[in-house]
């Protein structure tokens, strides 16, 4: 449902093939793993079986005896990083906390922590060598509960860290602490706002840590050649951070790494930060042959970023027709081994779906004996929404208010100031909701229970995410075919090769099938910067559309040339030059042309000065409860979101619904499950449970337009937001099925029969 | 994975002799759904794999007058596909519907499933409940074990050096009789049961009373557990659904579960009562010609 007139698009909106469709339905796809390069060698890595230890001695000299075995590697062998930090390309990062997450220094921080590698002529020898070496531990006491780790006595991780107040009053600074960052965000005047108030609510939050799930895991394969030039092939959701990650983790200039992109198996945040290329880069400098390192599932679970567990404190006051007049929210996230959790998103998001005169956040970033949190699709949103929906469902309880005309009430608009400071543009949340009111879902009755010990409910819930701009590169060569060649850099985890395409297609009039993008590696293109923060279709489409409109530009002056008329009496427009005197050109036949009038054209977009207007999603759902087992099943889900301009609609909604996939895997059983010794104990695919196709209804989607201003088409980025409501919304749902509260994800059946039982 | 010999015999008895000469060192192969996997951890590292899929033995699938023969290495999908199995021994469709997905299916045996002898094992609990006994061929004589004494701690069985599990022989049906195997997952796929019940119901004529019944348990101890009084205590008693409730409450007494990723103890025995309730309930429907509101995987 579109909210303005839209223009007449002819790409735009249409849902052409995906041009690496084929590849991939046909399993021709090349994916990191399988990689052979001549004289490859296979690593293995020794992680740490502790949680939290002190590295004592690392003797490695049976693993090199064994035949087959061609280097090993440990902390000492890497290049020494000292006391700095680098920009690397999304805010400042502190290297030497980067390079002991790579290999391990003095202490280990996690269970799975790196602490050494072998490479070996395969992987079987590779493996046998590593149970070769033997590492001395230290065994320190862990620490796995965020709020544990804020005790002034608890044990701490980094002896580096001290907490760092961004709007919090200073703290002492000779101490070091496992609070990394204490983060504080206020508006207007609190007491004012609850002293207004007719139903103060206050409640807390917990939830676990949970990991993206993406099927392929991290790989990567690294040739350091004579000349000093290194090539590194992975999967990654951005070559040229991962190119400059590796360059100063080797200390090397950025022109001495080449990152190729392979096709990626998803990554949903968590293939930004870089594991294996620098330990592969060192096997290969010792070796002088190409090394593969690739990582199991339970090295992807045990030792890469998930998304924090966190301990929430909310307050809301609300009048008695429902206007909310004050918020306070106390968000602690685990960073794990170090610092960098979005705890500062979080504080961002946590009140932006509403217009709230008087509010405060304080946030922190604590650090815990668990692997280094990484991004996750909405990056901390959607533990807040979780607090802050239910709670907003509790106050429309209390106070006998339809929740849907509540959030109408309070929903932000443009001119809206969030919490910490920005005022929104356009903006969609108004719409969301209008559009779940409208809904098929909505408008039909809760369906019946299927049997006496069942019940159902119905709950909706929003969400917000900023989504980014940042920056891109397109180059677009014109065939004589009448073709498009256009190269980007952005690695294609959503089908944007060809919502990249589709923009320059309808930028010159062209079908999109004649536009060929390729995916090009660090010299191949122009910088740009990760696939993530939902901005490659909204920032590499911007450089797209500059990249088609000097195409535009300059084959209206090769018109102009070939017709012998002055440049300004030409004009390209529907696909074609038109001239003087009736003379029209149409782009393939001039592409034809090209070579008698000036050869070849090139056209060259960037993009990097736009930021987006946000999205805003409102989801609804219906479950059933076993109330004998505490087992929900999602009966039917309805999801309604402002993708601004959907460019390849099927897209958007695939997008949407695995969003809420993800959504649902939170909300009902996803968790990282710590024995005491901190060990994660289901660390696979059997025991940390996603849903299945068993699990989830087919998810119906609306897709909302209002367009973005800050996008030649409107585009809103669509990648993250759908994920934030669905733990909301289920647990709004569980409350009308059987009449308790939940606030601990996952909501997972003994939790949810212990709430029963007790209530 | 380390490096081993592997074997693929066409007779038993050169399968037993390569058993019995590996002192210990090798390990049998069938659907390998498990091997493998325990050998890619290095959980086992036999020197020695003997495949038995192309023994005739072990993929025999037979009614006769002892009733059904079920070599150890039959599929899966081919238990659940054959249609006498699926209306009469109906429990270890059931069972045979949720080890895995189709592709496991299609490799996986319930054989297999038994001599893994992990106490969630999804077959263990419906063959125990259809009265099944393991055909043993070694060495010696060629011996015969009731399921319910097969296995005697998690991974641990009663087979001797030089032992294979040839076939699982189960009695015919009874008149008016039904069986049912569930379990409870929190997903609906791909989970270990954090509960799994089976159980078979024979009725009088009136199909009012049970005569006989049988319920086994899994995941609740360190093997799967024949209910054996509480089997006893249904005979009877008219099949109501008092009668399965209070079944379900005697289940509880008896089992000693484990807290850990997949369930708490005090989950575990609280889901014992409700899933022998609910699977005593859907047998006995089953017995009456009944067919019941259950979906693969649903609890
Ligand atoms: C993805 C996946 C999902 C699964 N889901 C389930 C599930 O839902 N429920 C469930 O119960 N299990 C499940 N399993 C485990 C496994 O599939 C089952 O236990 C299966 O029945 C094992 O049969 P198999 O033929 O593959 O056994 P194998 O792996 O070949 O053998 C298992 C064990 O039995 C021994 N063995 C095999 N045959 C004999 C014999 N004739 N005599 C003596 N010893 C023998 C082997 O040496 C080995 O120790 C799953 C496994 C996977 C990989």
């Amino acid at each position: 449902m579109a909210t303005a007139d839209k223009p007449k698009y002819n790409v735009i909106g249409t849902r052409p093939i995906r041009h690496d469709g084929v590849d991939k339905v046909t399993g021709r796809a090349m994916y990191g793993a399988d990689l052979r390069l001549t004289g490859m060698l296979h690593a293995a890595m020794v992680r740490s079986p502790h949680a939290h230890a002190r590295i004592k001695n690392i003797d490695t000299s049976k693993a090199a005896a064994l035949p087959g075995v061609r280097a090993v590697v440990a902390a000492a062998d890497m290049p020494q990083q000292g006391d700095r930090h680098v920009e690397l390309g999304e805010g400042a990062v502190n290297m030497r906390h980067l390079a002991a997450n790579v290999l391990a220094q003095d202490k280990v921080l996690y269970r799975g922590h790196p602490v050494a590698a072998v490479a070996a002529d395969n992987i079987h020898i590779a493996e046998e060598a590593a149970r070769l070496i033997e590492v001395e531990y230290e065994v320190l006491p862990p620490v796995l509960d965020v709020r544990a780790a804020m005790q002034a006595d608890a044990p701490i991780l980094n002896d580096d860290v001290r907490t760092v107040a961004a709007g919090a009053p200073e703290s002492d600074q000779d101490k070091p602490s496992n609070i990394a960052k204490h983060i504080l965000f206020e508006k207007g005047s609190l007491d004012e706002g609850f002293a207004a108030a007719d139903v103060v609510i206050e409640r807390e939050f917990d939830t676990t840590m949970v990991h993206q799930g993406y099927i392929e895991p991290h790989n990567a394969t690294v040739l350091w050649n004579a000349d000093g030039k290194v090539t590194v092939w992975m999967s990654t959701q951005g070559s040229f951070t991962a190119r400059q990650q590796t360059a100063e983790l080797l200390r090397l200039p950025v022109s001495s790494v080449k990152v190729v992109p392979m096709e990626i198996g998803g990554g949903f945040g968590g293939k930004i930060s870089v594991y294996l290329p620098p330990v592969a880069a060192v096997l290969s400098r010792k070796t002088g042959r190409p090394v593969k390192l690739l990582m199991s599932r339970t090295d992807v679970f045990e030792a890469t970023g998930p998304t924090p567990g966190s301990h929430i404190r909310l307050k809301l006051g609300v009048t008695k027709d429902g206007k909310i007049t004050a918020a306070d929210a106390w968000v602690a996230f685990e960073a794990g081994a170090y610092p960098g959790s979005p705890v500062g998103m979080a504080c961002m998001c946590v009140f932006a779906c509403y217009d709230i005169p008087h509010a405060r956040v304080e946030g922190f970033d604590v650090c815990v004996n668990k692997p280094r949190t990484n991004a996750y699709r909405a990056p901390g949103s959607t533990q807040v929404a979780f607090a802050i929906e239910t709670v907003i469902d509790e106050a429309c309880e209390q106070l006998k208010l339809d929740p849907a005309e509540f959030r109408l009430q309070n929903a932000s608009k443009e001119g809206t100031q969030r919490v910490d400071g920005p005022n929104f543009g356009r903006i969609g949340m108004v719409e969301t909701v209008e559009a779940i009111k409208a809904s098929d879902h909505y408008q039909s009755p809760l369906p019946q229970p299927s049997s006496p010990e069942h019940k159902t409910g119905r709950g909706m819930a929003s969400g917000f995410w900023f989504n980014v701009g940042l920056k891109s590169s397109v180059t677009a060569t014109v065939n004589g075919d009448g073709t498009v060649s256009l190269v980007e850099g952005s690695t294609d985890i959503g089908g944007t090769r060809t919502s990249i395409a589709m923009q320059l297609a309808e930028t010159l009039g062209i079908a999109a099938e004649d536009v060929h993008p390729t995916v090009a590696d660090t010299e191949g293109i122009g910088y740009t910067d990760v696939t993530g923060g939902s901005r490659v279709t909204f920032s590499t489409g911007i450089a797209a559309v500059r990249a088609a409109e000097e195409l535009r530009n300059k084959l209206a002056a090769r018109a102009a040339a070939l017709w012998d008329v002055p440049d300004d009496q030409t004009k390209y427009e529907d696909g074609g030059v038109t001239g003087p005197d009736g003379k029209r050109i149409a782009f393939k036949e001039l592409a034809e042309k090209l070579h008698m009038v000036g050869g070849p054209v090139i056209g060259n977009g960037t993009s990097g000065d736009q930021t987006q207007g946000g999205a805003f999603g409102t989801h609804c759902v219906d479950v059933e409860v076993d109330t004998e087992t505490g087992k929900v099943q999602i009966l039917r889900y309805t999801i309604a979101q402002d993708a601004g301009t959907a460019i390849h609609p099927s897209y958007v909604e695939g997008q949407m619904q695995g969003g809420v996939v993800q959504g649902i895997g939170w909300a009902l059983n996803e968790e990282y499950f710590y024995d005491g010794e901190g060990a994660m104990r289901n660390a696979t695919f059997l025991d940390y449970r996603m849903p299945t196709c068993y699990d989830v209804p087919m998810i119906e989607t609306i897709i909302v337009e209002v367009p973005d201003p800050n996008h030649p088409y409107g585009v809103r980025g669509v990648g993250e937001v759908p994920i934030c409501p669905p733990p909301a919304a289920i647990a709004n749902a569980i409350h009308q099925a059987v009449g308790v509260r939940m606030r601990h994800l996952p909501m997972s059946p003994p939790r949810l029969l212990a709430k029963m039982v007790k209530a | 994975m380390h490096a081993f010999e592997y074997s693929a015999p066409h007779s038993l008895s050169d399968a037993v002799s390569l058993l019995s000469q590996a002192n210990g060192n090798a390990k049998l192969l069938a659907g390998g759904t498990d091997l493998i996997d325990q050998m890619r951890t290095g959980r086992f590292r036999p020197a020695l794999v003997i495949d038995v899929k192309k023994l005739a033995e072990l993929n025999l699938l037979e009614f006769d007058s002892d009733g059904l023969h079920v070599g150890a290495a039959v599929t899966c999908y081919r238990i659940y596909d054959e249609p006498d199995i699926a209306n009469d021994y109906t429990a270890l469709a059931d069972a045979c519907h949720i080890i895995g997905g189709v592709q496991i299916q299609s490799r996986a045996s319930m054989g297999g499933n038994l001599c893994n002898s992990g106490p969630a094992a999804d077959s263990t609990p419906a063959m125990i409940a259809l009265g099944g006994h393991c055909v043993i061929v070694g060495p010696g004589e060629t011996r015969q074990v009731p399921v319910e004494d097969f296995c005697t701690a998690p991974g641990k069985n009663v087979l001797e050096r030089g032992e294979l599990l040839a076939e699982i022989l189960f009695p015919p049906r009874p008149a008016n009789s039904g069986s049912h195997y569930r379990r409870l997952i929190p997903r609906n796929e791909m989970d270990i049961a954090v509960v799994g019940v089976g159980a078979s119901v024979e009725l009088d004529e009136d199909k009012q009373t049970i005569k006989s019944a049988r319920v086994a348990l899994g995941a609740v101890a360190p093997t799967p557990l024949f209910a054996k009084d509480v089997s006893e205590s249904l005979a009877g008693k008219s099949a109501t659904d008092e009668t399965f409730a209070a079944a379900g409450e005697a289940a509880r007494q008896i089992v000693s579960p484990i807290d850990d990723m997949r369930g708490t103890a005090d989950y575990r025995k609280h889901i014992t009562g409700v899933l022998v309730k609910r699977v005593l309930a859907a047998a006995t429907a089953r017995a009456r010609g009944e067919t019941i509101n259950y979906k693969a995987g649903r609890d």
